[in-house]
């Protein structure tokens, strides 16, 4: 049992922070290639309060604040740089990140955060934990998506000027994307620190970032159920694959590629189409 | 003399940056793709440089062989990945060449290993001495006359050649361009050639300068290019080339000054998230 419950409890963690990227890439169209940074963030702050002695469950919420209030910081960036240039600016919030982390002594530096206490409640009750947080960021996700600030967000991804015309506070709009996205990916960080236990700079680099954006174009821009999909199956790919371990990355590789040149609106797209054939 | 020193060394860094990044730049003027794995191009340049010498012991020739194949393969790319993505959203055509740049990574480690391969004698590396105690390896210079007269034989091409015109009218204007006559599929063509072939010739470079070919050599490549053909504004030759410069001299003079507080990429990224607030369109405007 151990084994299928550190594989599940993988999966939720990385659902969740799939899913909070999806609020800001997905339904909010801002593309960002250093998401990781977030998940970093609340990692490293969980794993800081649980060393001093704090409990899992109110590690989370600091956690979150943390990843939120920088997100927030990175949005006000997003209103002045777009597309692929606020693309890159993330990717170099992520660098940032890792860097200043590498350099600090007190946060474990170059060798990072080891023996971080396991949650009280054992490993079953995290991952009972994590599923109960991945399914209520989806909840929320789908309530977003069904409601006013759904539809703000699905105008400014498809066109942010007209948009604004339109009278939709476009910066208001933003910043609510990325605070709660960052806020997401903080709690998914500091539930993967009690997870794994060891958390170091190389953890949250350019890598985790780009895999997470593939998470979600694979499952399909915006869809809430097609990336918590793409999430599970692409988080257990590599273990899968573990028969054919020298050419796991590079089948996990070409799928990404096949995918996007098959089926560009990813899963979300493929499966519409069946439908809509067979209908 | 520190000073001029890292002057020296930030130029080098940046005539390579500026080798990887132009291929990109050209590409993105073009097709408004990001391509990450024109990174694997540069890795690939780096192993068929060694690969050539230690054959041949021709550094020429390898250079050449490298261009050459690269280049072909940069053609090949385009041919299988990106024309039947250019209707699609760009992102599609990032995740894709992501996809890409992974598998690569992972080819190179299959067939050359994980430890990568080194030459048997490296070549040029003797110093020459300047005034005052300055000293300059035969390499260094190699990298900085190089990456000279390629970018001087393109400004030629692009400016004085009909091939060059029907280039730069591609361009600005695709359709129009396609009115007249040129044919467009030919340009792109040509365009990934070129630029991938300078990607090889950087990979050359970098070996010269390493002396080694390994597997994740590209991963620097694949972001830091990204960085500067943003922050040169996107599409922009001159910008690129100047934005490549400025983050090689700024790389090599922060480590010293401020290593302690940052490492090497996050000083990059901080030097370009302060002139993307500053000017959020990059240095120069595409065109």
């Amino acid at each position: 049992m151990a084994y299928e419950i550190i594989v599940a409890t993988t999966m939720a963690i990385t659902i969740l922070f799939a899913l909070s990227l999806n609020i800001i890439t997905g339904f909010c169209g801002q593309v960002s290639l250093g998401h990781a940074a977030f998940y970093g963030l609340g990692a490293y702050t969980g794993a800081m309060l649980t060393k001093a002695g704090w409990p899992l469950i109110a590690a989370l919420p600091p956690a979150a604040v943390v990843a939120g209030s920088v997100g927030f910081v990175v949005g006000l960036a997003s209103l002045r740089v777009r597309h692929d240039f606020l693309a890159i600016t993330t990717m170099g919030v992520a660098f940032l990140f890792v860097g200043l982390v590498r350099k600090q002594e007190w946060l474990g530096g170059e060798i990072g955060i080891a023996g971080i206490p396991a949650a009280q409640f054992g490993r079953p009750g995290l991952l009972v934990l994590s599923i109960i947080c991945a399914a209520l960021f989806a909840a929320l996700a789908v309530y977003i998506k069904r409601s006013w600030m759904g539809f703000a967000f699905d105008s400014i991804a498809n066109d942010e000027d007209t948009a604004r015309v339109l009278g939709i506070d476009v910066p208001r709009f933003k910043l609510w994307a990325f605070v709660i996205g960052t806020s997401g990916a903080g709690i998914a960080g500091a539930l993967y620190a009690h997870h794994v236990r060891y958390i170091g700079p190389d953890s949250f680099g350019f890598v985790e970032s780009v895999t997470v954006l593939a998470m979600v174009i694979i499952g399909g821009v915006g869809s809430v159920w097609a990336v918590a999909l793409a999430a599970a199956v692409l988080s257990v790919l590599p273990l899968w694959f573990q028969f054919v371990s020298d050419y796991k990355l590079l089948i996990y590789g070409l799928l990404v590629f096949g995918v996007m040149r098959f089926s560009h609106d990813g899963i979300a797209g493929a499966v519409q189409r069946l439908l809509n054939r067979r209908s | 003399m520190l000073a001029v020193d890292l002057l020296i060394q930030g130029i080098v860094q940046g005539a390579i940056y500026a080798l990887i990044a132009l291929g990109l730049t050209l590409i993105y003027g073009l097709l408004r793709i990001l391509h990450v794995a024109h990174a694997s191009l540069f890795t690939l340049g780096g192993y068929v440089g060694v690969i050539v010498t230690n054959q041949t012991g021709s550094l020429t020739l390898a250079l050449c062989a490298a261009m050459v194949l690269v280049g072909l393969l940069g053609m090949l790319i385009y041919r299988v990945a990106y024309r039947p993505l250019l209707d699609k959203p760009p992102l599609v055509a990032l995740i894709a060449s992501i996809g890409l740049f992974i598998a690569f990574e992972e080819v190179f480690r299959i067939v050359f290993g994980s430890y990568g391969i080194s030459f048997h004698n490296p070549p040029l590396r003797t110093q020459i001495e300047f005034g005052g105690g300055l000293f300059l390896s035969y390499s260094r210079l190699l990298i900085i006359v190089m990456a000279v007269s390629f970018l001087s034989v393109l400004a030629w091409l692009s400016s004085r050649t009909r091939t060059g015109v029907a280039w730069r009218a591609t361009v600005t204007d695709p359709q129009m361009a396609a009115s007249f006559g040129i044919n467009v599929e030919n340009v792109r063509y040509l365009n990934f050639f070129i630029g991938s072939a300078l990607a090889g010739a950087a990979g050359v470079m970098v070996v010269l300068l390493t002396n080694l070919a390994e597997p994740t050599m590209g991963a620097v490549a694949s972001y830091k290019a990204l960085a500067i053909i943003v922050l040169g504004g996107l599409g922009s030759v001159r910008g690129t080339l100047i934005a490549a410069l400025a983050i090689g001299i700024v790389e090599s003079f922060g480590t010293v000054y401020i290593g302690h507080i940052l490492d090497r990429d996050a000083i990059a990224f901080a030097f370009l998230i302060i002139a993307l607030m500053l000017r959020p369109q990059g240095l120069l405007r595409a065109g």
